[in-house]
């Protein structure tokens, strides 16, 4: 979806986002309140500056607006693959917009992201998955990579990939895989302002994603193995 | 002089450690093994490739955990991630005085891709919660692998980084980056270059690590101890006021060096007399030779 349907349909009390250069930032109405949107549109890759600009508006966001609920909106192709990056240490730039989104929800904005199109690997958990919950639309792509490219690496050929893909969510692409293995809190469908209002007002800032992927089948060993380590579980589900 | 490249993951955290004083959780006995590799025909490990445990650090209570490279290239599947989530949460619940991280990894184990890169980041989360309970991570790369893809972020979450030379800190791997740009853009076999962009003494120049170490299990040790015992006076937690002061390094680090193509040229820039020599030097001689040239530190 292009960012500017999404943006009318999030918020019809209005906002003025812009984009520059692929990156997203601006403000809102939201249910009687103003919140920060930042974001990234057209697959970009994330590159070293693109991560400081969304960092820069958090920082921002943090230091004038206390309390201002953030929203992500992610549509990315990941983390950019260029040997510049790499020579900078795009790995830092990444874990530091990361940081700046989890400094924000320990200083009590509530963070919510919202896979509207495409989300990959790195530039997924840098931004949406670093959220108090992450949300996708149902036509939003979430993958590590392409089932083709995952068969060259792991060697399993690709003919028994996509057969697998079809009934198991861990490795296939798909927003619904993520639902079940708790990675996303949602799947929004209909009004979305109301679904935005409603995902504002449920956040807590406690990391729920092993329990839903338990509850939701989609990752069974997550939760237990974290009790067992706790000590709070002897033994597995069987 | 015992070689911390050369040891697996659990010669590493037992030698680390004080002798004799490493508590397993989780053994290979327990047979935990990755839910999903079975249907993929992919042989599983009885550790699911990371060792977790207690220990003491020259009398001093940690946690600490090490990723083995030998299994699957130290990936982080749904056990292996949950493994490290438990540790840290058990270190908030324990007040130990630290969590150490021995860190080999490609990042994501791709045979488990969503599981792993959900985990990857509930580590990530879990870092930062252990270090807003004011109980330090510090993470050591010095293995054969490197720390790359999803965990190469999350080390740069915790609160130091110790490196050897020999171990290379970034995101993406250079033969991905061949194989999607070609070689021009990155010759993966330029094993010059790839440590030049990528190992201890660059990642130390550009503030991203805070020593580079020698290949021995005993400098890491001692260099760990003394990291450990510098939040006996200062907080482990991230702050806003780190953040801004990151955010400084990083955008100068752009305006800067964004134009270079050659890390040599962005040590000649930080006022490194002989870039060319870096490389040949020891990790003592480097230390001292580049005194005063690194980002972000006055001289």
């Amino acid at each position: 979806m292009k960012w500017q349907i999404l943006a009318l349909q999030l918020f019809p009390q209005g906002h003025d986002i812009v984009e520059h250069n692929y990156f997203l930032c601006g403000t809102a109405k939201v249910a009687e309140q103003t919140v920060a949107v930042i974001g990234t549109t057209g697959h970009t890759s994330i590159g070293v500056e693109i991560a400081l600009a969304q960092a820069n508006a958090i920082l921002d966001t943090l230091r004038n607006f206390p309390a201002r609920p953030i929203v992500i909106l992610v549509d990315t192709q990941g983390q950019r693959l260029r040997y510049r990056d790499e020579m900078l240490g795009i790995n830092r730039y990444m874990a530091h917009l990361g940081k700046c989104i989890d400094v924000a929800r320990r200083r009590g904005h509530t963070v919510i992201g919202l896979v509207y199109d495409q989300a990959l690997s790195g530039g997924f958990i840098t931004s949406g998955l670093m959220a108090d919950a992450c949300y996708a639309l149902p036509e939003a792509e979430i993958r590590v990579m392409g089932l083709a490219a995952m068969s060259r690496i792991t060697k399993v050929p690709l003919e028994r990939m996509t057969e697998l893909a079809a009934s198991n969510p861990v490795f296939a692409p798909g927003a619904e895989n993520y639902l079940n293995m708790g990675g996303l809190e949602a799947i929004w469908d209909g009004d979305l302002e109301q679904c935005l209002a409603r995902a504002l007002q449920q956040a807590d800032s406690i990391d729920h994603r092993s329990a839903r992927g338990l509850e939701r089948g989609g990752r069974k060993m997550s939760l237990p193995v974290t009790k067992l380590v706790l000590g709070t579980r002897d033994v597995l589900p069987t | 002089m015992s070689s911390y490249l050369e040891a697996n993951a659990r010669q590493r955290i037992h030698a680390l450690l004080d002798a004799g004083s490493f508590e397993e959780f989780l053994p290979p006995s327990l047979r935990i093994i990755s839910p999903h590799l079975a249907q993929l025909d992919t042989p599983a490990s009885f550790d699911d490739g990371v060792v977790i445990g207690s220990g003491l650090l020259q009398g001093r209570k940690v946690l600490a955990a090490a990723q083995e490279g030998g299994f699957m290239g130290g990936a982080v599947g749904e056990v292996h991630g949950a493994k490290l989530v438990g540790l840290l949460k058990r270190a908030i619940n324990e007040r130990v005085d630290g969590v150490i991280l021995l860190l080999e990894t490609g990042g994501v184990r791709l045979h488990e891709a969503n599981a792993g890169l959900i985990a990857v980041s509930e580590v990530m989360r879990a870092v930062l919660d252990t270090r807003a309970a004011n109980i330090p991570v510090i993470v050591l790369v010095g293995g054969a692998n490197g720390c790359f893809g999803g965990m190469g972020i999350v080390a740069c979450c915790a609160n130091d980084i110790l490196m050897s030379e020999e171990g290379r800190l970034a995101m993406s791997g250079p033969e991905v980056i061949e194989t999607t740009h070609g070689v021009e853009e990155f010759d993966s076999r330029d094993r010059a270059l790839v440590w030049r962009t990528s190992g201890g003494k660059h990642r130390y120049l550009l503030g991203d690590c805070s020593a580079v170490l020698p290949d021995d299990i005993a400098a890491f040790r001692q260099a760990a101890f003394e990291t450990l015992m510098s939040y006996q006076n200062k907080s482990a937690e991230l702050t806003l006021a780190d953040l801004e002061s990151e955010h400084d390094l990083l955008s100068q680090r752009v305006q800067e060096f964004g134009h270079f193509s050659e890390p040599m040229d962005i040590w000649s820039k930080l006022g490194v007399a002989e870039p060319a020599v870096l490389p040949m030097l020891e990790a003592q001689a480097f230390m001292q030779q580049v005194a005063g040239c690194r980002a972000g530190e006055e001289s």
